[in-house]
């Protein structure tokens, strides 16, 4: 087990496309640390750097104690899980799990062990005479992690390794990865573009975008304070709502009169906008106390939850998460209230969390 | 003030799913589609069959006004004088031996050639991909009647008129760009993840290739071989300017060379015909299904 540094990791392609732009990354021995971002934010790049399966234009790779730059795939101890899941179609399960073991030259008897013992770990047992064509997705995914775990490696990869399962069938995997991450302990580098995953597996998570690092972070700072409004837009279902707002008398004010607690350090002189989640506004009766005047547009109504699109002060889509049985019609006139706490703020001229 | 509404349900009609009924139908159509259909057939396959009969026709009957139809003798002199000569070998079945070894290595070394190019552009990001792409493709646009003259001067500097090694390198010039083609959407359907995998299991790039892409993309091959071998087989205009002697000649300008002169033997004609076109029917055969796939490469996506 070893922990990975990745440092100025920048990689341009021969036609001229540059994947990642500057990533340094520090992921600890035994941490489930998750890429998030974008399709084409470099996360893929990234990984597969990381494998050895791409050659990085400049910047350090370090797996454990060891400079990996040259050295070739096989021989970074490290496994890695695709999206396609890459079992050999031509073997059985057994075969498929034996295969890297084989390649490394291990005796007979610990190969069929180790086997074994995967096997056991992902319930493989009445899978392994069967090819993978005759295996379910969910199944041929199985086969795949249990292909990564036989070789015990020092670290695994994932590159978005669910993204081909129907959703219910990837809640199951999600909960079985993280619990067998945190069986064995190996650090685990798992890419992903779905935010559900990011967040309910990482122990940190970094997003990605346009060939950097816009956060590195436990999944509740994330949340709480995405350090960039890429972040904020990014981070959360609705997204934050980013309300433009104006430092008068020590308070935060919007456009359309709504107040909230400025966080300290607010700097003199800039364009502010004030990332609000959804669940931190109220939609309540017009006129009700503390509420500025708002009007409702439209209203998603997903049964555990009402998320109210309103026009406040010229605004028209600002969003709020509401329980079900608060009810308001299309185009009613209410009131739009503050409930969180100080909200993160950001500067609009350079997109970063100010305070 | 606040009012309950509940929009999620429509309340709209429901829409009808049931298809709209067929504008015309039934039998009325199918009699005009089978009419048309055996127009077509017959305008297709009588020049076929005519050959086939005339091949087995004596050759009174051949030239037989009214044309006999049915009632002739059956006959396989013809066939054998396509193989067989006074004291020998007919020079008709050297060209077809010609013929086999032109076809033959010119689609061995396109395929050679062709597909690692095909699995390169395919896998790796290569600088102006697409221009060389369609640089590749663009030699293919102009008919070979446009490029047989320079071909023919160019040649003539190397000593390359009128042998087997020339045929041979034209034809798998003109191969390559079409294997690279039809290869390069059959490697993009085979994931690449299995060479990747195949890399951290300990093979190298190329070995992962042999290994595990190569496999998987034989029926792949194998069609793309029997195009180019059918193309090959099938060339004229290459095979009519660049060759003259008999030794080198292959058999599609070898037939045409039996016509004119004051008689035309076409019993000799037609047999030789019948011989010439049969590997290409058996291995349209063999390969039907990909030769769809060929067709229609590219027109579905995963």
């Amino acid at each position: 087990m070893a922990g990975i540094e990745v440092t100025a990791l920048h990689k341009r392609y021969p036609d001229g496309t540059v994947a990642v732009e500057h990533v340094d990354l520090s992921i600890g021995d035994g941490e489930l640390f998750v890429m998030l971002g974008p399709s084409g934010c470099g996360k893929t790049t990234t990984l597969r750097a990381i494998a050895g399966l791409e050659r990085q234009t400049t910047g350090d790779i370090h797996i454990g104690d060891t400079l990996v730059n040259d050295l070739p795939p096989a021989e970074r101890d490290i496994a890695m899980v695709f999206q396609f899941y890459a079992l050999y179609p031509h073997l059985r399960t057994r075969d498929n799990l034996a295969f890297p073991l084989r390649a490394e030259g291990l005796p007979k008897a610990e190969v069929q062990e180790r086997v074994d013992e995967a096997a056991r770990l992902m319930r493989l047992g009445p899978l392994l005479d069967r090819r993978p064509r005759r295996l379910s997705g969910g199944e041929q995914q199985r086969v795949a992690l249990a292909r990564a775990l036989v070789r015990r490696p020092r670290a695994f990869l994932m590159d978005e390794p669910l993204t081909n399962l129907d959703a219910e069938l990837r809640a199951d995997m999600r909960a079985e990865i993280k619990h067998l991450q945190g069986e064995l302990g190996t650090t685990m580098v798992y890419v992903t573009h779905d935010q559900v995953e990011a967040m309910s597996l990482g122990h940190r998570i970094a997003i990605l975008n346009k060939g950097r690092v816009e956060q590195i972070g436990t999944p509740l700072e994330v949340y709480d304070r995405p350090a960039s409004l890429f972040c904020a837009a990014f981070i959360g279902s609705p997204p934050m709502n980013l309300i433009e707002v104006e430092v008068a008398d020590g308070k935060l004010r919007s456009q359309g009169g709504l107040v909230l607690t400025p966080p300290p350090g607010l700097p003199r002189d800039s364009c502010l906008v004030a990332g609000v989640r959804p669940e931190a506004l109220e939609v309540t009766e017009p006129g009700a106390e503390r509420s500025v005047p708002a009007r409702v547009v439209s209203a998603e109504w997903l049964g555990d939850e009402i998320i109210y699109v309103v026009d406040h002060g010229g605004q028209r889509d600002v969003r709020v998460r509401m329980p079900p049985t608060v009810r308001f019609a299309a185009d009613a006139p209410v009131g739009l209230r503050h409930t969180g706490g100080t909200p993160a703020v950001y500067d609009v001229s350079t997109e970063e969390l100010v305070a | 003030m606040a009012v309950s509404v509940d929009e999620a349900v429509s309340t709209g009609p429901v829409r009808d799913h049931t298809s709209p009924a067929r504008r015309f139908g039934g039998r009325g159509r199918s009699v005009l589609e089978i009419a048309l259909l055996t127009v077509l057939a017959v305008v297709m396959l009588f020049p076929v069959l005519w050959m086939i009969e005339t091949s087995i026709k004596e050759n009174r009957d051949v030239y037989a006004i009214p044309a006999k139809f049915f009632d002739f003798t059956v006959t396989l002199d013809h066939f054998k004088d396509v193989f067989v000569a006074s004291g020998g070998r007919s020079s008709l079945s050297g060209s077809f031996l010609n013929s086999f070894v032109v076809a033959g290595v010119s689609t061995v070394l396109a395929t050679v050639l062709g597909v690692p190019a095909a699995w390169a552009y395919s896998r790796f990001a290569v600088k102006a991909k697409k221009d060389q792409l369609f640089f590749i493709l663009s030699t293919r646009f102009m008919p070979p009647v446009v490029v047989v003259i320079p071909i023919f001067l160019m040649y003539r500097q190397f000593g390359l008129i009128d042998t087997k090694l020339g045929l041979i390198l034209i034809y798998t010039a003109f191969n390559v760009p079409f294997t690279i083609w039809m290869m390069k959407g059959f490697v993009d359907e085979v994931p690449a993840e299995y060479e990747d995998a195949a890399m951290l299991d300990g093979y190298t790039r190329l070995q992962a290739f042999w290994r595990f892409t190569l496999p998987l993309l034989l029926p792949g091959i194998a069609a793309t071989a029997v195009f180019a071998l059918i193309f090959s087989w099938n060339e004229f205009v290459f095979a009519i300017f660049l060759t003259s002697s008999d030794d080198v000649r292959t058999a599609p300008p070898a037939i045409a060379g039996l016509i004119g002169g004051t008689t035309v033997d076409w019993g000799l004609v037609a047999a030789a015909s019948v011989v010439f076109a049969l590997p290409v029917l058996v291995f349209a055969y063999l390969v039907r299904k990909h030769l769809v796939a060929g067709v229609t490469l590219g027109a579905v996506r995963r």
